[in-house]
């Protein structure tokens, strides 16, 4: 066989050969991605809102949907007003607030107090420790109707239960930061002469605050949901009594006026506390 | 001697007990320092230079022995010598001068008066300006230099300081050096400082210890044959070689050993 030889030949061995041998090297780009503009991305958050919205009513007139069982959003609409205007909303609202920010910050403070009281005894911290590792793994949501046995129909109940989901979680997380103290840095205190105290309040304390104060924003959820648990078991106040009872006697729109107004509150909550945490975060680590 | 020492170990020795039975971690060790003195320990890691330091700063009890600080006897005490680690540990949640102070504040000097003894000697040792930042505004050598001014600020007369410049850049640690030969100069203590680098202790001291290990103690001790004020260039003086030659076949033989070989 005969061959020419050209200024871009390759070897004469691979001429007769596929036609993906001669190809020149492709080299891989980088894969770039172009963000949307903000404005596109809430215009379809707010379409998707507005779609949903729309299917549903639209639906439920028609009948493609049981509006007995899922309700719409007209109807919604009507209750939420309603709610507002002669029903229980502030009372709810006011009663669920209460209760889950009283058993958010108490159960912050005497977490974060017992993980920080093991530092000061390690045998102490021994004893306790399958205690807290058994109170940690059972679903503290468990024991809510004790709790109500014990505490009443009221808030102290509601308060309780928050309680006891915020305080474990404190204190793993204080005590973590507990563990995570470095060494050297206590043996320089004891270098410079300090008592046990001076160790606890100038090292220790301040060493867990971030520790303390990333759990907040975990804190807050788990204090709402105690709470709104607390009140589905027995309460006469509420949000979630009233999701409960409007549930019980159908009155499905009551309940998506409930449970709108709930997550609403947990927003404001969850976004309260996170800008706390940012705000403590900044004046204590630097 | 006309006076008696500033600090003298007697037959200072640690024992631990592990699994494998006992473990000499120092043998004893008999030193005395005299006062304003600048002493420095050389040797393998696992010479008992750090476990020297802790029985002197009371965070361990020895197996045997005593440390005598101006004759009293001082074993497991705290807070009476300046002990500065190779980590600075700096508390990142106060503030620099906040920092410098923690000795004083701990052994209950008024705020007031600590900040006052602290600030000036802050400005004079190139750390002036930075009295209310926080320590991740400073340099490494300006960290370090906070940490030794906190050691330096207690009024103790013994200062130990266990490889304070080894996280250093070079340039950094010769500077640093200057800068303590100059504090060193004007705050009078008598100084221990541990360090691998041979030609730091020479530098910096008056008195050399050459150290063992397996067990722990001191084989040799020879003075600094170099007057003060010493430049630079005294690296490269004659005298400053053959005592670099000498510490240098020392620890060469230590490092010989075959026990070593593993360790290290």
């Amino acid at each position: 066989m005969t061959y020419t030889t050209s200024s871009s030949s390759t070897l004469p061995m691979h001429q007769s050969a596929s036609k993906a041998q001669t190809r020149p090297k492709q080299y891989r780009r980088l894969p770039v991605s172009r963000e949307w503009p903000t404005w596109i991305i809430a215009l379809i958050q707010l379409g998707i809102v507005a779609a949903v919205l729309a299917y549903w009513e639209i639906g439920a007139r028609l009948g493609w949907i049981d509006s007995f069982f899922w309700s719409q959003p007209s109807a919604i609409w009507e209750t939420f007003k309603i709610f507002f205007s002669t029903g229980s909303a502030y009372t709810d609202i006011a009663f669920t607030f209460r209760s889950t920010l009283l058993g958010f910050f108490f159960g912050t403070l005497a977490g974060s107090a017992l993980g920080l009281s093991f530092w000061w005894s390690r045998n102490y911290a021994a004893i306790a420790q399958p205690y807290i590792i058994c109170f940690e793994s059972l679903p503290k949501l468990a024991l809510a109707p004790l709790i109500i046995l014990v505490f009443g129909m009221g808030l102290a109940s509601k308060v309780a239960i928050a309680m006891a989901l915020t305080l474990v979680v404190s204190t793993l997380t204080t005590y973590s930061g507990v563990k995570a103290v470095d060494r050297d840095s206590e043996r320089l205190f004891y270098s410079l002469g300090a008592n046990r105290w001076q160790v606890f309040t100038k090292l220790i304390i301040p060493s867990c605050l971030p520790w303390v104060i990333s759990v907040l924003r975990v804190n807050i959820g788990l204090a709402l949901t105690g709470s709104i648990v607390g009140e589905f078991i027995a309460s006469q106040h509420g949000l979630g009594r009233t999701i409960l009872y409007a549930g019980q006697t159908y009155e499905i729109a009551l309940v998506w006026v409930a449970v709108a107004v709930l997550s609403a509150l947990s927003i404001v909550m969850y976004l309260s506390v996170s800008w706390i945490e940012t705000k403590l975060r900044k004046g204590v680590m630097h | 001697m006309a006076h008696s020492a500033k600090l003298r170990l007697e037959n200072l020795s640690m024992t631990f007990a592990t699994p494998t039975g006992s473990f000499q971690a120092l043998a004893p060790v008999n030193l005395d320092i005299a006062t304003g003195k600048f002493v420095s320990l050389i040797g393998p890691s696992g010479c008992g230079k750090s476990t020297i330091f802790n029985i002197v700063a009371g965070l361990q009890i020895p197996s045997g022995g005593r440390v005598r600080i101006d004759g009293e006897d001082a074993t497991g005490t705290i807070g009476r010598v300046g002990y500065m680690l190779q980590k600075d540990l700096l508390l990142p949640w106060r503030t620099v001068v906040d920092n410098i102070v923690l000795g004083m504040e701990i052994q209950g000097v008024p705020p007031r008066e600590a900040r006052d003894r602290a600030l000036p000697y802050m400005k004079r040792y190139g750390l002036g300006g930075f009295e209310n930042q926080y320590p991740s505004a400073l340099s490494g050598g300006m960290r370090q230099r906070a940490a030794l001014l906190r050691t330096l600020l207690l009024d103790n007369d013994v200062v130990l300081l266990d490889e304070p410049f080894g996280a250093l850049d070079a340039q950094t640690k010769s500077q640093m050096q200057e800068w303590l030969l100059q504090i060193w100069a004007d705050f009078g203590k008598t100084i221990i400082f541990v360090t691998h680098d041979v030609d730091e202790s020479i530098y910096l001291s008056d008195e050399v210890c050459v150290m063992g290990t397996r067990p722990g103690r001191v084989i040799e001790r020879m003075t600094v044959p170099l007057a003060r004020p010493r430049p630079r260039s005294v690296v490269t003086h004659p005298d400053f070689i053959a005592m670099k030659q000498e510490c240098m076949d020392l620890l060469n033989q230590q490092y010989a050993k075959p026990e070593l070989a593993e360790a290290v």
